[in-house]
């Protein structure tokens, strides 16, 4: 009986979650007219004009090109800014390292609106508006004090004797740190990967303003399709399923160490 | 020549870990160290190494100073007390790595490897991962890859520690012969005199961050030189019993007034510390020079097949080692016999001043 109830509440729970994801993927499959017109929990008149549009139109397909270039520019960039600075918080005692660890995770807590204008100015008088990279560099901001809090937690995991009997051995330091270490820490480099992904890949804030048409993400197109005819609901509903796809993918291949990851490596 | 350590002192954060510490080790000898926990054998063993720097003092390998000199230059090879494997790589890998870094030909590694693998019977786990191996294999793989080079200096931080009873007596037999075969200078490190005893050479005696003795094995077990060094050197610390000699007769405890019978001592007069290890305590007479001496029963502990018999005598605590499983009531008066002939005896500052014969 117990077992019952909790599944009750479970399906509940999983219901209100899924609703709005169904109810996106319902409208996406119908026309505007359609939507507008009835009440239909299924998509009565099945057309796909929506995703292709998409996928025909470059001003729409653009978006996910330019935004998977700043996404893949940003995790590579925090990753490599990361790793060693993560190494250092892990293994060496230096003036000052509390709090510049503790520092590093303040830069999570300021809203992000507060960067916006300084970003803004400076980019503009250095000519990076409207770049991949410019919105790559920004993103930076959040997600290389998350990737060194997260990369710190599990490489204080290994033991700092591996570190020393490597250098016994005569490994030099990059070549034990690329050859040995990445590898004993693959799940936490697999995981912040993920989190740099995550985050550069939903952020509207900066992309939006940072970029005009060359590098324009999908998230900053979407919010851009109201027009003299009103809003496009299909399209919009199709760009939305789509948007999430990419997403559902890289957690599927991380989810057995997402929750350490959650935890900033420290299980 | 050999490694010298010249007044080496170790700090950290304004912590003494080691103080004015003065060795020397030379080529193809073994030597223990011995202490409690905390008393610098580890820190001692690292600055050894090269892995961490004096804070004073310097050195001097072959003559050489040393002091700054990278671990990675240093010719050394190091086993951890926990198994340290590269857990990435196989078992062949992990024993292969040092000399990959050296630039030898591939066919002399693998003959290197499969040599010293045999010697540590890992011969049949050389493509298994360290994380399928039992403890005793993973331990015996780290030292499989310290021993793989030929290592000027071979550490060995209590690397038996961890291992189950069975898998330590084993390996230490078996390390006993591989260090005879070694032309290096052997640094083993324990916290259990019968440990330092069965790998013989020479001992260091740490305590506190101190040397408080160093010498050939046998030679310190049999004159420790100071009250300290028996207490360390002895499982279960060495026994005292406070006295005085008078005329060259012996009065144990504080308030006797008559002299213990049959042994003399020329000495000085004055208070005295009569130190006796546990195995040299009995519950019944063993000889015609045996003394008695009455005690309380405090404590009984049964440890394998001997039993440890905590006892007080005029409020100076003692512990009988007696073989066999033996029941005593709690409070009970016994009598323990002791030889005298068996004493080491120390002056009120601690220091040795006539130790038994044998």
């Amino acid at each position: 009986m117990r077992v019952r109830k909790r599944y009750i509440a479970l399906f509940f729970y999983f219901l209100v979650l899924v609703v709005p994801i169904y109810w996106m993927l319902n409208m996406s499959l119908r026309s505007n007219a359609d939507i507008l017109g009835t009440f239909s929990l299924y998509p009565s008149h099945l057309t796909f004009k929506n995703y292709i549009k998409v996928f025909t139109d470059p001003t729409w397909y653009s978006g996910y090109i330019n935004a998977i270039i700043y996404v893949t520019l940003n995790t590579l960039m925090s990753l490599a800014f990361a790793l060693p600075a993560a190494y250092a918080f892990s293994r060496y005692k230096f003036l000052g390292d509390g709090q510049m660890f503790f520092w590093l995770l303040t830069n999570r807590m300021a809203p992000p609106a507060v960067f916006l204008l300084p970003y803004f100015q400076l980019y503009s008088t250095v000519n990076l508006i409207d770049t991949h990279i410019a919105v790559a560099l920004a993103h930076c901001l959040f997600n290389v004090p998350l990737a060194v809090w997260i990369l710190e937690g599990f490489m204080s995991g290994i033991p700092k004797e591996i570190d020393e009997t490597a250098f016994i051995d005569g490994y030099s330091f990059p070549r034990f740190f690329f050859t040995l270490f990445i590898p004993l820490i693959r799940a936490g480099v697999g995981v912040t990967a993920f989190f740099c992904f995550m985050f550069s890949w939903v952020e509207l804030l900066f992309a939006r303003t940072l970029t005009v048409t060359e590098a324009k993400p999908i998230v900053a197109t979407m919010t851009r399709t109201i027009s003299a005819t009103g809003l496009d609901w299909g399209l919009l509903a199709a760009n939305g399923i789509l948007t999430i796809v990419p997403g559902a993918l890289v957690i599927w291949f991380v989810r057995n160490h997402l929750a350490k990851g959650f935890a900033l490596g420290r299980v | 020549m050999g490694l010298v350590l010249r007044n080496v002192d170790k700090v950290v954060d304004g912590e003494t870990h080691l103080k004015g510490i003065n060795l020397a080790f030379e080529t193809g000898s073994r030597n223990v160290f011995l202490g409690r926990t905390l008393a610098g054998k580890t820190s001692l063993l690292r600055i050894l190494a090269g892995l961490d720097r004096p804070t004073r003092g310097q050195i001097l390998v072959d003559d050489v100073d040393v002091t700054g000199v990278s671990v990675r230059k240093r010719g050394v090879a190091m086993v951890y007390q926990q198994f340290i494997n590269y857990p990435s790589l196989t078992v062949y890998k992990n024993i292969a790595s040092p000399l990959l870094r050296s630039g030898m030909k591939k066919a002399d590694i693998d003959r290197r490897v499969r040599e010293t693998a045999e010697i540590l019977h890992l011969e049949d786990l050389l493509e298994r991962l360290p994380a399928e191996l039992s403890g005793g294999q993973q331990q015996r793989t780290a030292i499989a890859r310290a021993l793989v080079k030929d290592a000027k200096l071979l550490l060995l931080d209590e690397p038996l520690v961890n291992l189950d009873y069975k898998l330590r007596e084993e390996l230490r037999e078996e390390l006993q012969d591989i260090f005879r075969q070694r032309e290096a200078i052997v640094v083993y490190t324990t916290t259990e005199p019968a440990e330092a005893l069965m790998l013989g050479g020479d001992i260091v005696v740490l305590d506190e961050g101190c040397v408080l003795q160093a010498g050939p094995t046998p030679e310190v077990y049999r004159h420790p030189a100071t009250l300290r060094v028996a207490e360390v050197f002895s499982d279960p610390p060495i026994n005292y019993l406070s006295g005085r000699i008078h005329d060259n007769a012996v009065y144990l405890g504080s308030g006797s007034d008559e002299p213990v019978q049959g042994i003399t001592r020329s000495l000085p007069d004055g208070p005295y510390r009569f130190g006796v290890r546990s195995h040299h305590l009995f519950l019944r007479p063993t000889g015609e020079r045996d003394i008695e001496i009455q005690a309380k029963v405090t404590l009984s502990e049964i440890n394998g097949s001997e039993t440890f018999l905590h006892v007080t005598y005029d409020d100076a605590p003692l512990v009988v080692q007696e073989n066999g499983v033996h029941k005593f009531k709690i409070g009970s008066a016994i009598k323990i016999y002791v030889n005298p002939d068996r004493f080491f005896v120390y002056d009120e500052a601690g220091m040795l001043v006539d130790s038994p014969d044998r």
